[in-house]
C-alpha cells in the first residue's frame, strides 16, 4: 500500500494512467463529474442565498409559485447531497478507485451512463421541487416518480466500483477502499429504507425512526465514508508521506461502520418514538463522536512536521481547516445530543449552523481540496491565477466561520427564548441581525465560489490554447512541465 | 478478496440490518397494533371551521369540490391541503410534535402521542425539525378562517414580523377568494389537532396530567388568550371521554 501512495501516481507501471483508450483512469469522466458538481453547487448556493432574504422580509421573485421560498430551500438541501456531493464523490472515486485497485472500472461507457443518468436525476428532483412535487422525507425530497431510479443509479454505482475492487490482486486493501466497499451498500440499502418503506408500508410513529435514519444515514453512511476515503488518499499523496496510523483509521472504519447506523432516532428526541429508542441514539452518538475523533487525530499526526504546506499548498489548507472543523463539529454533536441540550436548541438555528459545518465546513472543503489539486492535473495546465485561489480561500472559511457563529448564536437565543414562553413575534424579530450576519455570510461565501468558478475556466480555457492539437492533456506533460512545483 | 467480502458483508450488510433491527423495526413494535386510519375515517366528521368555509365562500367551494356531500369533500380538501403543506416546504418551518419538555406543552398544548400520527397523511410523519413559525399540531381552530385567508395572501399583513411567504397562486385572480388549493390547505391546517380536547377545563391536556401524576397541589399554567372552542371530534371514533386520553391506559378511548 505504501508503493502505491508513494510510488506516487505517474510510475504505476501498467496501463498508462491516463491518456488513450486504454488508460487506468478516465480523465474526462472525472473532469465532467466535477463540472457537474460545480453546476449544482452553484445552483445550490444561489438558493441559500435567495431563502436568506426570505428571512429578512426580502423576497425578490414574488408571485411566482414556481419560484416559492419553500420550494428553493428544499432545492438548496437537496442539490448540495445529490447533485454537488454525489458528483463530486463519483469523480472521486473515479480518480482514486482504479488508482488503488491497478484495475480499471467496470466499462466506460457504464461510467458516461452513470454520468447521465445521475445528472438527469438530480435535474428531475430539481424540476420536480420547483414543480411542488417534493415528497415529506428531509433530504429525501426527491419526488416518488424518481426514487426508483436513484436505486437503480446506486446499483449501476455498486457494479462500477465493485469490479476494479473484487478484481484487484492486492493483499491488503487500503483503508479509504475500506470505506468505499461500505459504503456502496450502505447508500442503496439507506435510500431504500428511507424513502419507500415510511412512504408505502409503514405510518406515524413505526415511521418515525426511519426518517430520523434516513437524514442520518446520508450523511453518515454515504458523505461520511466517501469524505474518509478522499481525506486518506489525497492528503498522504499531497504530503508525499504515509498517513500516521493504519490501525487507528481502521479503529475509525468499524466505529463508523457499527456505531453510525445506530443513531438516525438523535434527530426526533422528544417526538412519541419509545424512549429506549431514543436514549440508544442518544448514547450511541456520544460513542461516535469519540470514534470519529480517530480521523481527526490521524490526519492532524500525519500533517505533524509538514507544518510549511500549509502555507505552500492550497489543497492543503482546505484539508486542514475542515479537519478543523470536524474537530469541532464532533465536540458540539456529543454535547448537543443530551436531552438537555435538546430542551433549548432542537427546533433552532443551532442545528442548521451544525449542518452547514459538517456538510459545508467539513466535506465541502475536503472537496475544494481535492479540486485544487486535481484541476491543474485534468486540464494539464497550473492554476490561472494564484490570487483567485487565495480569495476563494480565505471569503470561504471567513464567510463559513461567521455563518456558524450567527447561526449557532442565534439558535441559541431562539431556543432559550422559546423556552421562556416569549411569543414567536418578539422570537422573530430578535433573530432578525442573526440571520442578517447569515445573509452576508452567505455573500461572501458565494463570491469566494465565484473566485473559483471564474479561475476553474480560465484555467480550462488556458489549457486548451496551450495544448492546441492534442484533444486533451495527459497529465504527464504537466507533471514533467512543472517537476518540483507545489502541489 | 478475503478483506472485501468481510467488510461487504459485515460491515456494509450485518451492520447495517442490526442497527435497522434496533433503531427502527424494536421500536415499531409497541405500536405496531395502532390501526392506520385513512382519509375517509379521519374525513367523516368535519370540523365546524370546515363547513364554516363552506358558507363563507359558497361560489369558490362550489367550483372546487362540486355538490359532494360535505365529508367527501372534506376528504379531497385533506389530501390536497397535505399535498401543498409538503410541496410549500410549511413543514420545514413548522414542526408538527408537542414534546415533553422544553415548556412546549405549555406553549402549544398536549403533548404529541402515536395515536395521532398513525394515518394515511403522515406517510411520511410531517414531525419536522424546524419551527420558525409555531408548531402546527394543536393549531385547528387557533385562528378563525378569515385570518387564515388573509395570512396565506400575505403574512405580514397580520403579523407584521411574520418572515412566512405570501402564496398568491392559492387565490383567484381578485386576489380575495381562496381557489382550491387555497380552500384545502387552510382545510388541513384548521384539521390539525381538532382531535383533542382543547375545552377550558382540559387546556394543555391538564386531565391527562392529572390522571398520570396525581399530585395533590398542582399549579396549572395560565390557559392562552382563546375563547373556549366547543369542537366536533374531527373525525376521531368517539366523543371527548371524561378522563384522560388512554395515554398509556387501559381504556381504549380512541378506539384502537
Amino acid at each position: 500500500m505504501r508503493q502505491i501512495l508513494l510510488g506516487d501516481e505517474s510510475d504505476n507501471p501498467k496501463p498508462a494512467l491516463t491518456g488513450g483508450a486504454h488508460a487506468l483512469v478516465n480523465d474526462k469522466l472525472v473532469k465532467w463529474h466535477l463540472v457537474a458538481a460545480i453546476v449544482w453547487l452553484g445552483i445550490a448556493m444561489i438558493g441559500g442565498m435567495l431563502y436568506s432574504l426570505q428571512l429578512l422580509q426580502h423576497w425578490p421573485l414574488p408571485r411566482i409559485a414556481v419560484l416559492s421560498p419553500g420550494r428553493i430551500r428544499m432545492i438548496h438541501t437537496n442539490m448540495v447531497a445529490f447533485g454537488f456531493l454525489t458528483n463530486a464523490f463519483f469523480a472521486m472515486l473515479n480518480w482514486t478507485v482504479p488508482r488503488l485497485t491497478g484495475r480499471r472500472v467496470a466499462s466506460d461507457l457504464l461510467g458516461w451512463a452513470i454520468l447521465g443518468a445521475w445528472n438527469l436525476i438530480v435535474l428531475g428532483t430539481y424540476i420536480g421541487l420547483h414543480l411542488g412535487e417534493a415528497q415529506a422525507i428531509e433530504w429525501g425530497e426527491t419526488p416518488v416518480w424518481i426514487d426508483p431510479l436513484v436505486v437503480v443509479g446506486a446499483i449501476l454505482v455498486a457494479i462500477q466500483f465493485y469490479t476494479p475492487i473484487i478484481r484487484s490482486n492486492e493483499r491488503s486493501m487500503y483503508v479509504s477502499l475500506w470505506y468505499f466497499s461500505a459504503a456502496f451498500v450502505w447508500l442503496g440499502l439507506t435510500y431504500i429504507m428511507g424513502n419507500f418503506l415510511p412512504q408505502y408500508i409503514v405510518a406515524g410513529n413505526q415511521a418515525g425512526p426511519l426518517l430520523g435514519l434516513y437524514i442520518h444515514d446520508l450523511v453518515g453512511l454515504w458523505v461520511t465514508p466517501m469524505g474518509w476515503g478522499m481525506m486518506y488518499f489525497f492528503v498522504p499523496i499531497i504530503l508525499k508521506k504515509p498517513i500516521w496510523s493504519h490501525a487507528l483509521s481502521l479503529v475509525g472504519f468499524w466505529g463508523l461502520a457499527f456505531f453510525y447506523p445506530l443513531q438516525g432516532v438523535h434527530h426526533f428526541l422528544g417526538s412519541p418514538i419509545p424512549m429506549f429508542a431514543q436514549y440508544s441514539a442518544v448514547v450511541t452518538t456520544i460513542a461516535i463522536e469519540i470514534v470519529v475523533t480517530t480521523v481527526v487525530i490521524n490526519f492532524f499526526m500525519t500533517w505533524r512536521g509538514s507544518e510549511g504546506s500549509l502555507r505552500d499548498s492550497i489543497p492543503i489548507r482546505w484539508f486542514w481547516v475542515g479537519a478543523l472543523n470536524y474537530l469541532l463539529t464532533c465536540t458540539q454533536c456529543a454535547f448537543q445530543v443530551t436531552l438537555t441540550f435538546q430542551q433549548v436548541i432542537h427546533f433552532t438555528d443551532w442545528v442548521v449552523g451544525h449542518a452547514h459545518l459538517v456538510m459545508f465546513g467539513v466535506f465541502t472543503f475536503w472537496i475544494f481540496g481535492m479540486i485544487e489539486h486535481l484541476w491543474p492535473k485534468l486540464t494539464g495546465h497550473e492554476w490561472w491565477s494564484e490570487k483567485l485561489r487565495r480569495w476563494h480561500f480565505w471569503l470561504t472559511t471567513i464567510g463559513l466561520a461567521f455563518m456558524v457563529l450567527a447561526l449557532t448564536a442565534g439558535g441559541l437565543v431562539d431556543g432559550f427564548m422559546a423556552k421562556g414562553l416569549v411569543p414567536r413575534e418578539t422570537i422573530l424579530t430578535a433573530l432578525r441581525p442573526f440571520w442578517l450576519t447569515r445573509t452576508f455570510t452567505g455573500l461572501f461565501i458565494l463570491t469566494g465560489f465565484g473566485c473559483l468558478v471564474v479561475n476553474m475556466i480560465a484555467t480550462a480555457r488556458v489549457a486548451r490554447r496551450a495544448h492546441v492539437d492534442v484533444d486533451y492533456a495527459p497529465y504527464e506533460v504537466l507533471e514533467e512541465q512543472t517537476a518540483g512545483a507545489t502541489a | 478478496m478475503e478483506r472485501f467480502g468481510f467488510v461487504f458483508l459485515v460491515a456494509g450488510l450485518g451492520f447495517f440490518v442490526l442497527a435497522f433491527a434496533i433503531s427502527a423495526w424494536i421500536p415499531m413494535l409497541p405500536v405496531a397494533h395502532l390501526e392506520v386510519r385513512t382519509v375517509e375515517q379521519m374525513a367523516a366528521v368535519p370540523p365546524l371551521e370546515f363547513i364554516e368555509l363552506k358558507e363563507q365562500y359558497p361560489e369558490a367551494f362550489a367550483k372546487a369540490f362540486g355538490d359532494k356531500p360535505i365529508e367527501e369533500a372534506f376528504a379531497e380538501a385533506l389530501r390536497i391541503g397535505h399535498k401543498t403543506y409538503i410541496g410549500e416546504a410549511c413543514w420545514h418551518c413548522h414542526s408538527q410534535q408537542v414534546r415533553p419538555w422544553g415548556n412546549d406543552e405549555a406553549q402549544y398544548g398536549q403533548r404529541s402521542f402515536p395515536e395521532e400520527y398513525n394515518n394515511e397523511l403522515n406517510m411520511p410523519p410531517l414531525w419536522g425539525t424546524r419551527r420558525i413559525g409555531p408548531d402546527l399540531i394543536r393549531r385547528g381552530g387557533f385562528h378563525s378562517n378569515d385570518w387564515h385567508v388573509a395570512h396565506f395572501y400575505h403574512p405580514p399583513d397580520v403579523a407584521p414580523v411574520s418572515v412566512m411567504p405570501s402564496y398568491h397562486w392559492f387565490y383567484e385572480e381578485d386576489g380575495l377568494t381562496p381557489n382550491k388549493t387555497g380552500l384545502s390547505i387552510i382545510a388541513y391546517v384548521q384539521w390539525l389537532g381538532s382531535w383533542v380536547d382543547t375545552r377550558q377545563e382540559n387546556i394543555h391536556g391538564a386531565r391527562a396530567i392529572e390522571a398520570a401524576y396525581p399530585a395533590p397541589n398542582l399549579i396549572r399554567p395560565e390557559p392562552p388568550v382563546k375563547a373556549p372552542v366547543q369542537q366536533d371530534d374531527g373525525g376521531m371514533d368517539d366523543g371527548h371521554g371524561e378522563d384522560d386520553y388512554g395515554y398509556g391506559d387501559e381504556d381504549d378511548e380512541y378506539g384502537y
